[in-house]
């Protein structure tokens, strides 16, 4: 599969009175179509700023992005016709196979505002954590569905209204055309969240980025809006970026993981791969904490001794060496590259636990 | 929303209950009230009749209750000093102070509501920090000596502006200024304050995160909210602001609430002062009964959640 999205090497920091928090500090990664790609790590690993950067939905200042690309590869839909090659227009009459990618890659960190905020919500959906805050109290739902599509696809009110009906429909609501009137205080926090991705879909993006979607529902919901996750994507072949410190939702919902730790990725694998064959030491401490069904209930949770990494150092070796019980020399001097280990499967880590010694690089 | 309006319409008569049995015992706690009423050197013959004519010889509850069968119907008896009833002398001076606390509060919702609004959007910029400093300078500046001030440099020196009474509209200037400054600076700074928290709300990132134009997250997601804490503050001032203002309507000889209320309290009439006190009181409860309703209005929440 083709990617739709590449993000190299990026680097945010956000100037505090403290000094320079150093969120992100070298991500890469790549998002194929169609696919659901999990970032895992525990809370200020930088997994929620990396995406946010990217469309620039941190708040500037503090925050600035200083480095790196997200070249993004499906904009040719909102191009400048008029400005576009006969090859791009052949291909998008379905008259030739798709020219090389250099036509429709953009990096959306050079993007302008005003570009960007085509892609926001138009191509690129967004999920929020907390369904209880993240839709306005004093306006009602049918109105937060349909400004989107107004905004975005130029509908008139009515036919806009109309198409969030359906929408809310789709998403699980009952008696979508009674309830657009309603404001969300009249909806449980499962339906509120069935909104935001009612909302999140309407423009039928390319991207829908969920942030921690169901971390703030209780477990039932949790399922359901996973399950509601699942058949949208098969409904709207929609590639996902599932932000979560949950590796039991991930289990159920990603293609790939990608497992961060003080602003880098530590390891990135398939999930199957990932849960059978965990490369990194960080990877396999967050494993063993999770809780399971067989363990007997007076057994104590496995955790990860220490705390996480001070952000406002600069990073100059592996971030979890403070933490890990393998550390040696070479892990105090110098950033572990991520380096490929097998198919798909890539870690941050200077010491090899298949081998039990240090890895040669 | 009807059983919202009706728990504060009948808050609103509870208050205003309290008020009139709070007026009544005002003149009587201190004694007995013909001794507030009358010159020191008043012979007792005098104050006997007086006492006769006022109704203060009969038994407590019988004069309450007749305090209130009067109050029902508007009447506080007659005022000592003018010899004629208080209550109508008191609603003729509302035209002239809703003129005044009208125009102060225009004048002060114009400069201080898009002031704030830019200050909580653009924190740090010029316009921010001038804003803030007016809204500091509007809560700091006594309205006496800004008054005062006023007069020497517009009135006497320039002679812009008439320096008292209520003649032309040029009348209202001055003292409609003075009058909007401290609510100004309040304004102000709680615009820009609540602007600032609004602007952080998550909804307000998810309305970014829709790909929406500056001007409808601004107006229709920020604004809207912003309103809300607002209302409630410019409701309720209002309803204080006409109560009148003693110091400004003196200074400037505006035939308002507030110069009768100083009139009153130096001639000693007491029947005036109750009708002043309750009338200044029904007036601040149907303010706040209204911002009530406005508050419904803006914000479902209440207005549905009965």
């Amino acid at each position: 599969m083709p990617p739709i999205l590449d993000v190299r090497d990026l680097h945010v920091h956000f100037h505090t009175l403290d000094g320079v928090v150093n969120a992100v500090n070298g991500v890469s990664f790549t998002l194929e179509e169609g696919e659901t790609l999990a970032i895992v790590g525990e809370s200020g690993s930088g997994k929620s700023v990396t995406v946010m950067s990217l469309l620039g939905l941190i708040p500037v200042p503090p925050g600035k992005v200083t480095g790196g690309s997200a070249l993004y590869y499906g904009a040719n839909g909102e191009r400048d016709l008029l400005k576009m090659s006969e090859l791009e227009l052949k291909y998008l009459r379905g008259e030739a196979v798709k020219p090389d990618e250099e036509f429709t890659e953009m990096d959306l960190l050079q993007m302008s505002r005003e570009e960007l905020r085509n892609i926001r919500g138009g191509q690129i959906g967004f999920v929020f954590q907390d369904p209880i805050s993240s839709l306005n109290p004093i306006l009602p739902i049918g109105e937060q569905v349909s400004e989107i599509l107004t905004r975005h696809k130029g509908l008139p009110k009515e036919e806009a209204l109309e198409r969030a009906i359906r929408l809310l429909g789709h998403v699980g609501i009952p008696d979508p055309e009674l309830r657009v009137k309603n404001y969300p205080f009249e909806f449980s926090g499962g339906m509120r969240q069935r909104v935001v991705i009612a909302i999140a879909i309407a423009c039928t993006p390319k991207i829908v980025i969920a942030d921690e979607p169901t971390t703030a529902l209780d477990v039932t919901v949790q399922a359901q809006i996973v399950d509601l996750f699942k058949q949208l994507r098969q409904d709207l072949d929609v590639s996902i970026i599932w932000i979560t410190h949950d590796l039991g939702v991930v289990a159920g919902i990603a293609d790939r993981v990608l497992v961060m730790y003080g602003g880098r990725p530590v390891e990135v694998a398939l999930v199957d791969d990932l849960y059978d064959n965990p490369r990194h030491p960080y990877t396999t401490g967050l494993l063993c904490a999770l809780p399971r069904l067989d363990s007997v209930a007076s057994d104590r949770l496995e955790c990860i001794p220490g705390a996480p990494p001070d952000m406002l150092q600069p990073l100059v070796h592996c971030p979890f060496a403070w933490r890990c019980d393998y550390a040696f020399e070479r892990c105090w001097e110098k950033i572990p590259p991520l380096i490929s280990v097998g198919e798909k499967h890539k870690v941050a880590c200077f010491y090899d636990l298949e081998k039990a010694g240090p890895r040669d690089v | 929303m009807q059983k919202y309006l009706l728990s504060r319409l009948l808050q609103a008569v509870l208050i205003l209950f309290g008020v009139l049995v709070l007026v009544f015992f005002m003149v009587r706690i201190a004694g007995d009230p013909v001794n507030l009423m009358v010159p020191r050197e008043a012979s007792e013959e005098y104050r006997e009749e007086f006492r006769n004519m006022m109704g203060f010889n009969r038994p407590l509850l019988v004069q309450l209750a007749d305090f209130m069968g009067g109050a029902l119907v508007g009447d506080f008896g007659n005022s000592l000093h003018f010899k004629e009833p208080a209550m109508p002398m008191v609603v003729h001076r509302l035209p002239a102070t809703l003129e005044l606390a009208g125009a102060g509060m225009i004048m002060a919702i114009v400069v201080a509501i898009p002031l704030g609004l830019i200050g909580g959007f653009r924190p740090g910029t010029w316009i921010d920090s001038l804003g803030r400093f007016l809204g500091l300078l509007g809560q700091s500046t006594p309205s006496f000596w800004l008054a005062l001030l006023m007069i020497f440099f517009f009135a006497v020196d320039l002679g812009w502006f008439p320096s008292f009474g209520r003649d032309s509209i040029k009348s209202i200037i001055l003292p409609g200024f003075v009058m909007g400054f401290g609510g100004m600076g309040a304004l102000v700074r709680l615009t820009r304050s609540a602007t600032m928290e609004i602007r952080g709300e998550d909804y307000i990132r998810t309305a970014r995160s829709k790909g929406l134009l500056p001007k409808t997250i601004y107006i229709k997601h920020v604004l809207r909210n912003v309103l809300i804490p607002l209302v409630s503050v410019i409701g309720v001032s209002f309803g204080y602001s006409l109560g009148g203002s003693i110091y400004i309507e003196t200074i400037f000889a505006w035939p308002g609430m507030g110069q009768l209320v100083q009139q009153a309290i130096g001639w000693r009439d007491y029947p005036l002062i109750q009708a002043i006190a309750v009338f200044t009181s029904v007036v601040v409860v149907l303010m706040s009964l209204l911002t009530d309703v406005a508050y419904a209005f803006i914000d479902p929440r209440i207005r549905y959640n009965d």
